[in-house]
């Protein structure tokens, strides 16, 4: 499946080899198809006003990526300058409800994930942590993509989000929490029934 | 310095970010120490960050780009192709 040849391919043909690649690459961080689909279109675009400064340094699919990845901040930067509040000036009920209210304790304890490592070898498994990362309140989803999935840093997050530091801190704890629950009850607890 | 699971789950999330102070840190070891719960969490959330890295590069899943769009980014490239 994966492109190793580095040397590019005519452009007609990228949309067939590389497109549900790069839909699924833009879905899994904007998450709304019809962002992910413009997002695809101006990333073939880009590509073919620039194919003539590819270096063939790598594969083809990662080139188109890269271009991709730009894309998507861009995406989320207009995003930002759009939104309101952000969602870590109120409280988040899913995230209270896992703890006691005097002690601040577990209610109850995360449960033991059997064999995690094995579940990134499983396409169903990314089809449930696309849904799980569908389920998350949008900026917590952002911040969640921008840190964990582009690798950006605290300080490049806040200037693409326009939020504060501990702002950040705040979404980041709140989408790794729900991911967690998510997760979990998805895959890691639904697996002991149907091995 | 005695920490909630919740202050413990807030530094682990924190201390994938950025650095804790020596402080924090020290207080987060000690909770794990007893706190089988936030002992799990510390893990799974290494393995979120495994789940991060894996995506960077590929996009691995089997949804396909719906036929309509495909169609029509299709006639956007052949457009843009004309001389």
């Amino acid at each position: 499946m994966h492109d190793d040849s580095h040397a590019p391919s005519e452009p007609h043909s990228w949309l067939d080899r590389h497109g549900d690649a790069l839909y699924r690459y833009a879905l899994m961080r904007v998450r709304e198809p019809a962002a992910a689909e413009d997002l695809v279109q101006e990333t073939l675009l880009a590509a073919l006003r620039t194919h003539s400064r590819f270096a063939g340094e790598s594969s083809e699919r990662t080139w188109l990526i890269a271009i991709l990845k730009n894309k998507v901040i861009d995406h989320f930067r207009r995003y930002a300058h759009e939104a309101t509040l952000p969602e870590s000036e109120d409280p988040d009920a899913l995230i209270d409800a896992l703890f006691e209210k005097s002690s601040d304790h577990w209610l109850s304890f995360p449960n033991a994930w059997q064999n995690p490592d094995t579940a990134l070898e499983n396409s169903r498994f990314w089809q449930v942590f696309a849904d799980c990362m569908q389920g998350l309140p949008a900026r917590q989803a952002q911040a969640f993509a921008l840190t964990e999935l582009e690798g950006l840093d605290t300080d490049d997050l806040c200037k693409v989000l326009s939020v504060t530091s501990s702002n950040v801190w705040v979404l980041l704890h709140r989408a790794r929490l729900r991911l967690r629950e998510c997760l979990e009850q998805r895959w890691f607890d639904a697996g002991k029934e149907n091995p | 310095m005695m920490l909630s699971c919740k202050e413990v789950s807030v530094l682990l999330s924190r201390a994938c970010d950025t650095r804790l102070t020596w402080r924090e840190w020290l207080a987060v070891r000690l909770h794990l120490l007893y706190c089988a719960g936030c002992a799990r969490l510390e893990r799974q959330l290494a393995f979120l960050r495994s789940v991060g890295r894996r995506v960077r590069e590929e996009a691995p899943g089997e949804t396909r780009l719906p036929d309509p769009a495909r169609e029509r980014i299709r006639q956007q490239l052949r457009q843009e192709q004309k001389p």
